[in-house]
């Protein structure tokens, strides 16, 4: 498969503050491809470089092997852009406003037929003729995405697609993202751990302006460094049952997180990433006549896996230093 | 370009300010037209309505230029701009543009129409009245692109059109406050800036190509320095 996006050593400044600091990476055609850092990390600058909103300091942005800075129209027709808020013209209606984006991207497709697909895609068909203002949030968005999939880009950017809106549209943009990402390659950007494991390719994690891991979303858990962490709810003597958990090989931590009213407690067991502790608890249990109640992964949050990565970045760069 | 007028012209009407625009135009205009004229008996001027209407421009340009770059700063809605296929040039002149035809077509079209009263009872000088006309047309044209400019600046469309209210008021007066100036660079200078001076070559029925490219110039300069702010706010928006 061929590069579709290359960014090289990219810098944006102001003043003394990087927003993004030396980025690089590289998307290959077809991909679906997720930011994934906390508000602030340089996610949405990094796209709005890309999309040419932003200038960068020094680097290089190429989209097709054009670079954005000396082929600025060709690149910006071939990226279809959704910021992180759509840029909507509230007095307008759904069609006006879509077709107002026809015009701007001066496509060449048979424009009722193209409108109409893409409001099927986008399942915005039924509030075609209704002003904008006076859309819900989560259909304000589907015709922010609707705008940005107008003339078929071959690279679709996404800054925080569904941010602010309810589980049940969360899972229709997230479906609709990966049916986009069958024929086109897709950025998209989130503070969601599980928004990216469920949509994109690869992760790219950024914090403080820099890339500090670049994984296959399959690999990104067995990557970062951290603990399996289950919650089981046992029922038996706690004190004993807690003692027991402990002595079992890979586990490294254990403790009682909620003591409940029949007898029972659920303990918070860690073990070392690469061994599954579940058999030789269930075992044991068995064996000494404790029931388990209930039994689940409890996974690690964006917080742990941030910290473990900022952590191992750190650390890093301190190794290079010594 | 095509895509950004017409957008813009379709709003001034989804919107009250075209009606607005239009209604405070035409009754303001057309009673003036009435003083200076009808009701002025023998002293009827023509060239006299068009140098007061000047004054109308006060009030009416601030309300087509004050929304057009800062509400899209506003709503965020730059970036769609920005992002899109075309030259920042494209934007500041689609939004010129849609300005000029909303300000030139009324004005224009009711030039035209008291022309008729003025050719049924008297003998108008109709090429000091195109004169007039064309004059007027372009000091509207150059405060346009002014309103434009301070529109780029400010997201807020009650700072851009104060702003613009002033700009206008300075141009227009500029040229009174000259004769309490005792240096003469100063008063020089201030000449320099003055809108009314240049005007009143066209209002004298005389065609002076040094104010038409004054008045150009001044659109071009102003419509330039738009474009700058907006290549501006990709180096250091934040």
């Amino acid at each position: 498969m061929n590069t579709m996006i290359k960014v090289e050593h990219l810098i944006k400044q102001y003043g003394e503050r990087y927003a993004v600091n030396d980025i690089s990476f590289e998307v290959k055609k077809g991909e679906i491809v997720g930011f994934l850092g906390p508000n602030g990390a340089g996610k949405s600058t990094t796209m709005n470089i890309l999309t040419g909103y932003l200038s960068s300091t020094s680097g290089k942005a190429m989209v097709d092997g054009l670079d954005i800075l000396e082929h600025p129209l060709a690149v910006k027709k071939k990226i279809g852009f959704l910021p992180e808020t759509p840029p909507l013209y509230l007095e307008m209606t759904v069609r006006e406003y879509l077709y107002f984006i026809y015009d701007l991207k001066k496509c060449t497709l048979n424009r009722r037929a193209h409108i109409e697909e893409v409001c099927r895609v986008v399942k915005i068909e039924d509030t075609l003729d209704r002003m904008i203002k006076n859309l819900s949030k989560g259909y304000r968005q589907r015709v922010g995405i609707a705008g940005a999939i107008i003339g078929n880009p071959e690279v679709i950017i996404f800054d925080e697609p569904t941010n602010g809106l309810d589980p049940k549209q969360i899972i229709d943009i997230r479906n609709l993202i990966r049916e986009l990402g069958k024929e086109r390659t897709i950025i998209l950007s989130t503070h969601i751990l599980s928004e990216v494991k469920a949509v994109c390719d690869r992760i790219l994690i950024i914090n403080e302006g820099k890339i500090v891991a670049d994984e296959l979303t399959e690999n990104i858990e067995g990557a970062l460094r951290g603990n399996r962490r289950i919650a089981i709810r046992i029922e038996g003597p706690s004190a004993t049952v807690l003692s027991a958990l402990k002595k079992i090989p890979g586990v490294i931590y254990a403790e009682i997180s909620v003591a409940h009213e029949d007898g029972s407690a659920t303990f918070i067991v860690e073990s070392k990433n690469e061994i599954d502790v579940r058999k030789p608890i269930f075992y044991m249990l068995a064996q000494r006549s404790w029931p388990i109640l209930s039994l689940e992964f409890t996974g690690a949050n964006l917080e742990d896996i941030f910290i473990s990565v900022v952590d191992e970045a750190e650390e890093a760069a301190e190794h290079k230093k010594a | 370009m095509l895509a950004i007028f017409k957008r813009e012209m379709r709003s001034y009407f989804t919107s009250p300010v075209g009606y607005m625009f239009c209604a405070i135009f035409f009754a303001v205009s057309g009673f003036l037209f009435m003083l200076n004229t009808v009701q002025a008996g023998e002293n009827a001027n023509y060239a006299g309505y068009f140098s007061i209407i000047l004054f109308l421009f006060i009030v009416i340009i601030p309300l087509l230029t004050m929304k057009l770059v800062s509400e899209e700063t506003k709503m965020k809605t730059d970036q769609l701009l920005m992002t899109a296929p075309i030259t920042l040039a494209d934007i500041v002149f689609g939004k010129y543009l849609a300005a000029l035809t909303m300000f030139g077509g009324s004005f224009i079209v009711s030039s035209a129409i008291y022309y008729i009263p003025l050719a049924m009872y008297g003998t108008p000088n109709l090429a000091l009245y195109i004169g007039c006309v064309l004059g007027v047309f372009l000091v509207g044209s150059a405060f346009i692109s002014i309103g434009i400019f301070i529109s780029s600046l400010t997201e807020n469309q009650f700072i851009s059109a104060f702003g613009t209210i002033g700009a206008i008021i300075f141009l227009l007066f500029v040229s009174s406050l000259n004769s309490y100036i005792n240096n003469e660079a100063v008063r020089n200078f201030l000449s320099g800036l003055s809108i009314t001076s240049r005007y009143s070559y066209f209002s004298y029925g005389l065609f002076s190509y040094d104010s038409l490219i004054y008045f150009i110039s001044l659109s071009a300069v102003f419509l330039f320095l738009t474009i700058r702010v907006f290549e501006k706010r990709r180096w250091s928006k934040s």
